[in-house]
């Protein structure tokens, strides 16, 4: 397992995915019924794996923690989908798409599955479509785009502000649809707490039915992880409460690579925060900065109201620093530049907010094209902070949102662990080190609905996986495991609550291995997180039992996996002496704050390979740019 | 910006589990006004569990009204008093210092209680499995703009695929009525070009999941649609029984 190899096919970069589809293995179509696959996760990656998987004849098992595959988080998704169908007439092309994404990642993501990407992404929206997702449409009739960060073409598919909704309850349908067919059997409210690997490969996972808690065991020929990503490790973050990191941290700590664990996105445009009791941040979409302009007060702590601050007054800073791009300039970069812009004192009333404002879009377009196009999100912004923002600008910060990092995995996104797939946010692999808006939506669905159809069968026809039996021994072995460590939760019985603690380790998190990153603050924090953990052993109270339903106990089995989460993003975090895309090392950076990347020493995958507690071995895959140059990542 | 904060008293409704008769504790609380109404049960929960209580169990996940997960009575509304949100929207700065507040489950045949606050809604799914998709497979599709829809006809289709599957509907009508939640998918369907092929198979089928599931009928009381937090119309529930009856008149023959 030592060597780390990508299985980039040969060939043109636009030639690759095309000759792979035709080298892999295929399973007849009358021997697939004799496979059992594993998906875990309903999101939009896990979804449209299982229904395109069971589609295909296999014979899928989906799981969720939910009470309904539908209520995966990729349903908050609001702003919008990414395609390169240059339905606008713009110059948007796949390589376009490609070169963007590449670039957005800061040069950090790898070259061949990105242009993959790029090449399904317009079967996406004929699939969608398809399907019956109701996205936005013009007069004519046909399909309508919006602009987003980080592009200067118009590539961006919706639905309103419900994108991730409409295309996860499209891939739900279909995966209904396999439901009622008897090729998918998908288990609800389970929560996989950890994968059976017997022989090197995966064989099957151990998971806690959530009503009964009762510890089930359930094998197949091979296992997808689909489960998102881990920005709760923050406490507070864009996620949804139940998003966590436990399938694919256990499934680490039995030996898939852990990639780029650093690589986390904090978002722009977020409700800033209100209280200590405040439970999660909410998203405002980046759509918004379409027609919102940013800004704060020349003036330091200017406690002014918005509207008694006159135009000469105010710097909108975006549109300064980055005339060509603007308010749509990237995420990462538009969230430094907040961050900085409110350490100077500067952010509205000396506080931890700017302003993003409608006035001149309202004054250009008048009110009612604005309600039309973000009529909803207004909403949600006035329900929450009792403010109406077609009156006054609204105020936002910078959230944690998204995880570029996560499981390793090659070309055919397989972990480095034979038969352990990983789709989605859950993997590494596409976005580098800083997501683009409207892509997380495109490549959990390229995953699912495009890329692991093919490669599964690649798997299953080429290394001729067995099945084991659930009552093997490593099963049994697993399962006891995993029992023990909710008898040993549960058997703490301190004076801390697991929220509190969680709430004192995402502090840790966000200070110093958030927006800005140095090294006597990270090798701080590897010590500080430690002593939280062994304060959790200690004196973490989780009341109820382990045999119904309990809530404090699942979530104290996430904070678990955040502490040591949370500990190998500050050593990535510490090894990468660069800045690039969302990992910002302030001892890296150029005179004017920008981020000084390092192409020489780290133009690597970081992958983390667990060598027992607190330790970790660090194996590099090389990234190699043919087609699009490194270059410094300019939005001026 | 610090405001004041309110002290409250919550009647909760606690009951172990599916079996056990629940009953209603009272719980005094203080919280800010910013605070959301979960938000609120998140602390009193932190409270309770520092005495070694076990936590009130309810369910919520996006926090942002569109999982459609959270749902709660409270005071008698689905959802909490105010229209078109749902209940982890509810911020507590819409009551009053000094109120007593009643807080439920959502409550329905079909709907059993498991845990306090959380019931299950399994039937839901069990209705869309029943037809509530295209059945097109995974490629072969043709080009998004192939199929030009007129722009008034997909905005309707949103407005009914808008449902976020909370039960809410199903919670504030006597009936325990599903047909707004039923109408909505069938409606969304029913509007777009795709959905035409398998327009009448599919309200025959999922009607009668939705009646063999124990959900009741609608008496036009409209309250489904008062208390969603989507404001999903009752026009889909009329285009939903319109199709249900074409369906039976067509009954399996093939539409020339």
């Amino acid at each position: 397992m030592a060597k780390l190899d990508s299985k980039i096919p040969a060939g043109n970069i636009s030639e690759k995915w095309t000759n792979h589809k035709f080298n892999m293995k295929l399973v007849n179509p009358s021997n697939k019924r004799k496979f059992d696959i594993i998906v875990v996760g309903t999101g939009l990656a896990g979804a449209s794996a299982a229904a395109s998987l069971g589609e295909l004849g296999y014979n899928v098992k989906a799981f969720t923690f939910h009470d309904s595959a539908r209520r995966a988080h990729s349903i908050a998704a609001q702003g919008g989908i990414n395609a390169s169908k240059n339905y606008q007439n713009d110059g948007d092309s796949d390589f376009r798409l490609f070169y963007d994404t590449v670039k957005g990642g800061d040069f950090r993501a790898r070259e061949a599955n990105v242009h993959r990407l790029a090449e399904v992404s317009g079967n996406i929206i004929d699939q969608c479509v398809a399907q019956g997702v109701p996205f936005a449409r013009d007069y004519g009739g046909l399909l309508d785009n919006r602009s987003f960060g980080g592009a200067q073409v118009s590539r961006t598919f919706y639905a309103r502000g419900q994108t991730g909704q409409q295309l996860l309850l499209g891939a739900v349908s279909a995966l209904n649809r396999q439901v009622d067919k008897g090729s998918v059997k998908l288990y609800l409210r389970r929560e996989m707490l950890d994968v059976v690997i017997i022989d090197g490969a995966a064989k099957g996972i151990v998971v806690r039915n959530l009503l009964t808690g009762e510890i089930e065991k359930y094998s197949a020929h091979a296992v997808v992880l689909a489960t998102g990503g881990y920005s709760n490790v923050f406490f507070l973050s864009t996620n949804a409460m139940n998003c966590n990191a436990t399938a694919i941290w256990r499934a680490h700590k039995r030996g898939a690579y852990f990639a780029n664990p650093c690589f986390t996105q904090i978002h722009p445009t977020c409700l800033p925060l209100h209280g200590e009791s405040q439970s999660k941040l909410t998203l405002m979409s980046e759509s918004l900065r379409n027609d919102g302009r940013v800004w704060v007060s020349k003036k330091k702590a200017d406690m002014r109201n918005p509207a008694d601050i006159p135009e000469d007054e105010r710097d909108y800073y975006l549109e300064r620093k980055y005339p060509s791009f603007g308010n749509l300039a990237p995420r990462d970069i538009s969230s430094r530049a907040a961050k900085e812009v409110c350490d100077e004192g500067r952010g509205v009333k000396g506080g931890d907010a700017v302003y993003l404002d409608f006035k001149d879009a309202i004054n250009r377009l008048g009110q009612k094209v604005i309600e039309e196009r973000y009529g909803n999100l207004f909403e949600i912004y006035e329900t929450i902070t009792g403010e109406n923002p077609y009156k006054s600008p609204m105020m936002i910060y910078p959230a944690p949102h998204y995880t570029m990092g996560g499981l390793w995995v090659d070309y055919n996104l397989m972990s480095n662990v034979p038969g352990l797939f990983v789709l989605g946010e859950a993997n590494f692999s596409d976005h580098g080190a800083n997501r683009l808006g409207a892509s997380a939506l495109m490549q959990g669905l390229a995953d699912g609905y495009f890329v692991i159809p093919y490669t599964m069968g690649n798997y299953l026809a080429g290394d001729k996986p067995t099945l084991v039996k659930t009552d093997h021994p490593e099963f049994e072995k697993v399962a006891k495991e995993v029992k023990d460590l909710t008898n040993k939760l549960l058997s703490i019985k301190g004076k801390r609550t697991v929220d509190d603690l969680h709430k004192q380790l995402g502090r840790i998190m966000w200070d110093n291995v958030g927006m800005g990153r140095n090294e006597a603050g990270l090798k701080k924090t590897i010590e500080q997180i430690r002593q939280v953990k062994e304060e959790f052993w200690k004196n973490v109270t989780i009341p109820g039992s382990g045999d119904d339903v309990n809530q404090t106990l699942e979530r104290a089995g996430r904070l678990v996996d955040y502490f040591e989460l949370g500990e190998l993003m500050a050593l990535d975090a510490l090894d990468r002496k660069e800045s690039c895309g969302g990992h910002f090392r302030e001892e890296y950076q150029f005179e004017d704050g920008e981020a000084k990347r390092d192409d020489e020493n780290y133009s690597y995958v970081a992958a983390w390979e667990f060598a027992g507690e607190n330790k970790w071995n660090l194996h590099k895959e090389e990234l190699k740019y043919e087609y699009v140059k490194q270059a410094i990542r300019s939005y001026k | 910006m610090k405001a004041k904060k309110l002290n409250l008293t919550l009647n909760i409704w606690r009951q172990k589990n599916s079996k056990s008769v629940g009953s209603f504790a009272e719980y005094k609380v203080q919280v800010s006004p910013d605070a959301s109404f979960l938000e609120m049960l998140d602390e009193l929960n932190n409270t309770l569990e520092l005495k070694g209580e076990e936590a009130v169990h309810f369910e919520s996940d996006c926090r942002e009204g569109i999982c459609g997960t959270c749902g709660l009575v409270i005071n008698g509304h689905a959802h909490g008093p105010l229209p078109k949100i749902a209940t982890c929207q509810l911020h507590m700065r819409n009551f009053k210092d000094g109120e007593t507040i009643w807080v439920e489950p959502f409550r329905a045949k079909a709907f059993p209680v498991i845990k306090d606050l959380m019931v299950d809604r399994s039937g839901f799914d069990k209705i869309l499995q029943a037809g509530g998709y295209v059945s097109i497979n995974t490629g072969g599709v043709p080009d998004g703009n192939t199929i030009p829809i007129q722009k008034e006809v997909s905005s309707l289709a949103m407005d009914a695929a808008a449902c976020i599957g909370c039960g809410a509907c199903v919670a504030s009508c006597k009936n325990a009525s599903a047909m707004l939640f039923v109408s909505a998918k069938v409606s969304q369907y029913a509007l777009l070009p795709q959905g035409q092929p398998e327009r009448y198979r599919r309200v025959e089928r999922m009607v009668k999941v939705m009646d063999d599931l124990g959900f009741g009928s609608c008496t036009n009381t409209y309250a489904c649609e008062a208390e969603c937090p989507k404001g999903i119309s009752v026009t889909n529930i009329a285009r939903m029984n319109r199709d249900f009856m074409m369906a039976k008149i067509k009954s399996k023959e093939v539409e020339v």
